[in-house]
C-alpha cells in the first residue's frame, strides 16, 4: 500500500498509547503543535490490556486542561484502528489535519518558532522505538 | 494521608496575575499519592500556566521543583539557594505545607494551588475516600473500626438516625450510613451486644473545638 498522508503530521512512535501521558500532549503544544492525535489499537485489542483505554481517559482529561487554559480541547482527539488498516491510519490523518486547520494554529504557539523540530526534541524521551 | 483538590484553573490564574517568575512547589507524600501536587502534578499545571499566559502575550518562567517534604524543615530548607530567584512560590503540597514553607521564608508569598480536603485513603486506584477527621479521642474499638465522627454525616455517637434508608445516609444515594456500617460490623464479628451500648456525650476539646492542637515529646526535643 502506497497510500499518502499529509506531510505536517508528524508521528511519535511508542511502545502502546497506554505510554503516552498527558504531560507529553501538553509538552507538544508548548512545543508549537496545532493538534495532537494518538492512534491506538481497537479496543479489546490492547497487547497490554487496557493500554489503549487509558489513553483515550487521558485525552479527555487534557481535553479538560486545554478548554481551561484556552487552548481548546477540540485540538486533541483519540482514534483507534488495526495495526492491518493503512487506509484507516491516512483517512484519520486526513480527517485531523482538515479539522485542525478549520480550528486554527495554536494560540499559545511561539513567534517564529519551528513547530516540528521542537515537538521532536521535546518529545524525544518518549521514543522507545528506534526507526 | 491528607488528600487534596486542585483548585480551579480560573482561581490559580488569578492569583498568579501580577506575577511573571513563578516557583512552582510539589511534595513527594500525600498530594503524590492522591495524584494532586506530586512532579507530574507540578509539571501539568505548569504546561496549562505557560501555556495560558503565552496565549495572553505575558509569558512566564516557572521553576518547577518537588520537595520530599514541605512539613519537615530539613527538606524546607532545599529551597534556600533559589527560592528569592522568584516572585511568587505557588505550592500544591496539603496546607500544613504551604503555610510551613512560607513560615520558613517570611519575604515570600506562598500560594495554595490546592484545596486541602481530607484525611482519607485510596479506596482503588483513582478514588480516595475520607476516614477520620483527628477528633483527638478515637472510639474505634467501641464502633470496631468504623468512624462515626467522619463517616457519619452528622457525627453522631448512637446512631443511626432517621434518615438511613437501605443501607445508605439520607445526604445522598452513593453515601453508606456510617451506623448501617457499624451495625453490619457488630453483626460480622458476632458482637451485636455492643450495640447496646450508650456513648456518652462526646467530650470535644480534644477536637479541633479545642482550638489548635500540639504534640511533643520532651525526649526528642534537644
Ligand atoms: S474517632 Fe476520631 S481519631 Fe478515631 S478515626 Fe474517628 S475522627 Fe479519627
Ligand atoms: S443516615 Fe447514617 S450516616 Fe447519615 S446522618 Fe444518619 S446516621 Fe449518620
Amino acid at each position: 500500500m502506497r497510500l499518502s498522508y499529509p506531510t505536517n503530521v508528524k508521528i511519535m512512535k511508542v511502545p502502546c498509547t497506554g505510554r503516552v501521558d498527558i504531560i507529553h500532549i501538553l509538552k507538544a503544544f508548548e512545543s508549537g503543535a496545532d493538534g495532537v492525535y494518538l492512534a491506538g489499537c481497537l479496543e479489546g485489542d490492547c497487547h497490554y490490556l487496557v493500554g489503549n483505554m487509558r489513553a483515550k481517559k487521558r485525552v479527555e482529561y487534557v481535553k479538560q486542561i486545554l478548554d481551561e487554559c484556552g487552548i481548546g480541547g477540540n485540538r486533541v482527539a483519540m482514534y483507534t484502528m488495526s495495526a492491518a488498516e493503512g487506509q484507516r491510519f491516512a483517512e484519520v490523518a486526513h480527517e485531523m489535519t482538515e479539522k485542525i486547520r478549520e480550528i486554527g494554529p495554536n494560540p499559545a504557539k511561539l513567534q517564529g518558532s519551528r513547530g516540528q523540530a521542537n515537538i521532536t526534541r521535546t518529545l524525544e524521551p518518549l521514543r522507545c522505538v528506534k526507526e | 494521608m491528607i488528600v487534596a483538590n486542585r483548585k480551579p484553573f480560573e482561581e490559580i490564574i488569578e492569583m498568579l496575575k501580577p506575577y511573571t517568575r513563578i516557583l512552582l512547589l510539589g511534595c513527594n507524600e500525600c498530594v503524590t499519592v492522591c495524584a494532586t501536587g506530586g512532579t507530574k502534578e507540578v509539571a501539568v499545571l505548569a504546561s496549562e500556566i505557560r501555556l495560558f499566559r503565552q496565549k495572553e502575550g505575558r509569558p512566564v518562567e516557572i521553576k518547577e521543583f518537588t520537595l520530599e517534604r514541605n512539613c519537615d524543615p530539613e527538606y524546607v530548607d532545599a529551597l534556600k539557594p533559589f527560592i528569592n530567584d522568584y516572585d511568587v512560590v505557588m505550592s500544591m503540597a496539603c496546607g500544613c505545607g504551604i503555610q510551613f514553607v512560607g513560615e520558613h521564608y517570611r519575604n515570600k508569598i506562598v500560594l495554595p494551588a490546592v484545596n486541602t480536603t481530607f484525611d482519607g485513603v485510596t479506596e482503588k486506584h483513582g478514588v480516595w475516600t475520607e476516614r477520620c477527621q483527628g477528633c483527638g479521642d478515637c472510639v474505634l474499638d467501641k464502633t470496631l473500626g468504623v468512624c462515626p465522627v467522619t463517616r457519619c454525616a452528622k457525627s453522631i455517637f448512637n446512631g443511626p438516625c432517621g434518615g438511613s434508608r437501605d443501607g445508605k445516609c439520607e445526604i445522598d444515594k452513593e453515601t453508606p450510613c456510617a451506623w448501617q456500617l457499624i451495625v453490619d460490623r457488630y453483626k460480622e464479628m458476632d458482637m451485636l451486644y455492643k450495640y447496646l451500648e450508650i456513648q456518652p456525650v462526646k467530650d470535644w476539646s480534644t477536637s479541633r473545638d479545642g482550638g489548635p492542637r500540639k504534640r511533643m515529646r520532651e525526649d526528642l526535643t534537644i
